[in-house]
């Protein structure tokens, strides 16, 4: 069996290629949209797995519906009678095509692979941008302190002191206290 | 009263304003409505994400939510299309030196001559063992239909003499400076970049084919309509009035600056303000050409789902896709066209509502006043460039004028 995995995401294809590796066939990535079809012709896959970002969708879509050159047609993955592995796929952000003739059976495990590499990528994002945005966090309280430490000469545990006990009487969060002076610093035109 | 949640889908285009443009303006929220919105970069998974429910309505080309109804090229799934986003808005874009040969550059060029022209291009082509390539947004788009109609009527002969392909928008001015492709139909700003890139000159609009010709509308499951009636009326009065809205010369540069956002259209203001004050700049360099319904969005109840615009669609469906006609599939087709949502929405609003569902397409020559169930509807001329007049109840005889 032969799969091409089409995504522009580098990091995220060879994610996929790698939890498909355990599967009897080739595996063939293309990250570009350089040449794609002449591509895909040259591989003649019997799945083709698409990221639903992907822009090249509908040329793909319309290059699958119209092409006499694939021996077999190919047509996007909807199988009625298992409508919830499609909505599974969808959520998680990938389509699937499929050759004419290829049995549901077949395609089901790929299929349930992929969706979980899919998935753990979305996770894997998630956590990057979580952490990229705690440190962030981290640096805006840092500056409100100072701005605290300075315009009232107080020490930094004060300062944060402060930050805490006002997002507590407010029931906010220290963060947006911390932005909040941020903000009324700048405006002031404070740096 | 609370508030509920509508998630719209779209694509990154002009025409994809009014649901933008009713969120941003508060008229979805006074009518109790909060949207939010879904973009995307492909009109499968602008469809994808309707069909299995991450929107409730979205931004699409009437022929793919007909197409899908139908299950032309994937199982069937009813769609319904309660309002129409507009009408035209698309530019024809040819290589800058195939439209020197065709036109005159920085102005519009005349349908009848231009495809003549075009005609002997497209031979010379033929005799060198070349075909001219020109790009469509979608298979199953406005833009593929009125290109072809434009071409055939015109004899030349689409998929044997010329090949269509599919372009995403986004991409038409990089596939057009690569030589992928000799020219294109393609909504805002997509052929405005090309002009701004030098790599293409706007020779025509679609609104010269047809001219009040149906384009985007908002399409939604046939079931999640049934169950968010009430909300999609809402949205569809809060489209309304971002219609007027969006028509008024004094919001233009307000809307522009909203729709050029990179949550939305994401493109250049100034090439959006283009658009949307009919006022297309079409050679590199050159001035603005006013044509006052390059996009038409409101008047005239351009929004109105007449069922007989949905019928000439399918008419197409059958011409190009070489489809056996039937009447049950073009009854389902012109179904997917819901005036009577459309109606009930406005009822209590006094905007103009027409008395019929369907009228002959392209049969009004000169201003004229149609029936109305409430308000007062006076049409201009939306004739199609060769004259020809669609009757939604012979759609065989229309197929069989048509060769």
């Amino acid at each position: 069996m032969k799969i091409a995995i089409i995504d522009e995401n580098r990091a995220r294809a060879s994610i996929i290629e790698e939890g498909l590796a355990g599967f009897d066939g080739e595996i063939h990535v293309i990250a570009g949209r350089e040449g794609l079809l002449a591509r895909i012709e040259q591989i003649a896959p019997d799945i083709v797995l698409m990221d639903l970002g992907n822009p090249s969708r509908d040329v793909l879509e319309e290059y699958f519906m119209v092409s006499r050159v694939l021996a077999r047609p190919i047509a996007m993955f909807v199988d009625e009678s298992d409508d919830d592995a499609i909505a599974a796929s969808i959520d998680a952000g990938v389509s699937a095509y499929v050759v004419d003739g290829l049995a549901a059976g077949r395609i089901r495990p790929l299929l349930d692979l992929a969706v979980k590499r899919f998935n753990a990528f979305a996770r894997l994002q998630a956590d990057l941008a979580e952490a990229k945005g705690k440190l962030a966090e981290r640096e805006t309280i840092d500056r409100a302190k100072r701005i605290l430490m300075d315009s009232k000469r107080i020490s930094e545990p004060e300062a944060y002191a402060e930050l805490r006990k006002k997002a507590m009487s407010s029931s906010r969060r220290i963060i947006d206290i911390a932005e909040a002076v941020v903000t009324a610093h700048d405006l002031m035109g404070g740096n | 009263m609370a508030t509920r949640d509508l998630t719209i889908g779209f694509l990154p285009l002009v025409d994809a304003c009014l649901p933008i443009l009713a969120h941003e303006h508060g008229f979805a929220e006074e009518e109790g409505l909060h949207l939010s919105f879904l973009r995307d970069v492909s009109w499968a998974t602008v469809l994808d994400r309707l069909l299995y429910g991450h929107s409730d309505a979205a931004h699409m080309l009437a022929p793919l939510a007909i197409a899908t109804t139908l299950g032309v090229g994937r199982p069937a799934r009813s769609l319904v299309a309660p309002f129409v986003l507009g009408l035209n808005g698309n530019g024809i874009t040819l290589r800058k030196d195939l439209a020197a040969r065709v036109c005159q550059p920085g102005a519009f060029g005349e349908p009848q001559a231009v495809g003549a022209a075009l005609r002997v291009e497209v031979e010379a082509a033929l005799a060198a063992g070349k075909r001219l390539r020109l790009g469509v947004v979608h298979r199953y788009s406005s833009h593929n239909y009125k290109l072809r109609y434009w071409l055939a009527a015109c004899g030349i002969r689409p998929d044997e003499q010329v090949e269509i392909v599919t372009v995403a928008p986004p991409f038409v001015a990089d596939a057009m400076a690569g030589g992928e492709i000799d020219g294109a139909c393609v909504g805002e700003p997509w052929n405005s970049l090309c002009v701004e890139r030098d790599v293409g000159t706007i020779v025509m609009a679609t609104a010269q084919i047809w001219r009040r010709g149906v384009e985007k509308v908002l399409a939604m499951r046939e079931d999640r309509l049934d169950e968010r009636r009430e909300d999609v009326e809402a949205l569809i009065r809060a489209m309304r009035r971002a219609g007027r809205h969006f028509v008024d010369p004094a919001n233009w540069e307000a809307n522009a600056a909203i729709l050029a956002r990179p949550e939305y259209v994401g493109g250049p203001e100034s090439l959006i303000l283009r658009a949307i004050s009919d006022r297309p700049v079409l050679v590199h360099g050159g001035e603005p050409v006013p044509f006052p319904d390059f996009m038409f969005q409101y008047s005239e109840a351009a929004n109105f789902p007449w069922n007989s615009q949905a019928a000439w669609l399918y008419s197409q469906m059958v011409r190009w896709d070489q489809l056996p006609y039937s009447d049950e599939a073009a009854h389902r087709a012109a179904a997917v066209f819901r005036p009577d949502v459309y109606r009930s929405a406005l009822k209590s609003t006094g905007d103009d509502l027409p008395a019929a569902n369907s009228k002959v397409e392209g049969s009004v020559t000169q201003l004229t006043q149609v029936g109305a169930q409430q308000g007062s509807i006076t049409l201009s001329e939306n004739r199609f460039f060769d004259g020809r007049t669609f009757d939604p109840d012979d759609i065989r005889g229309y197929l069989a004028q048509h060769g």
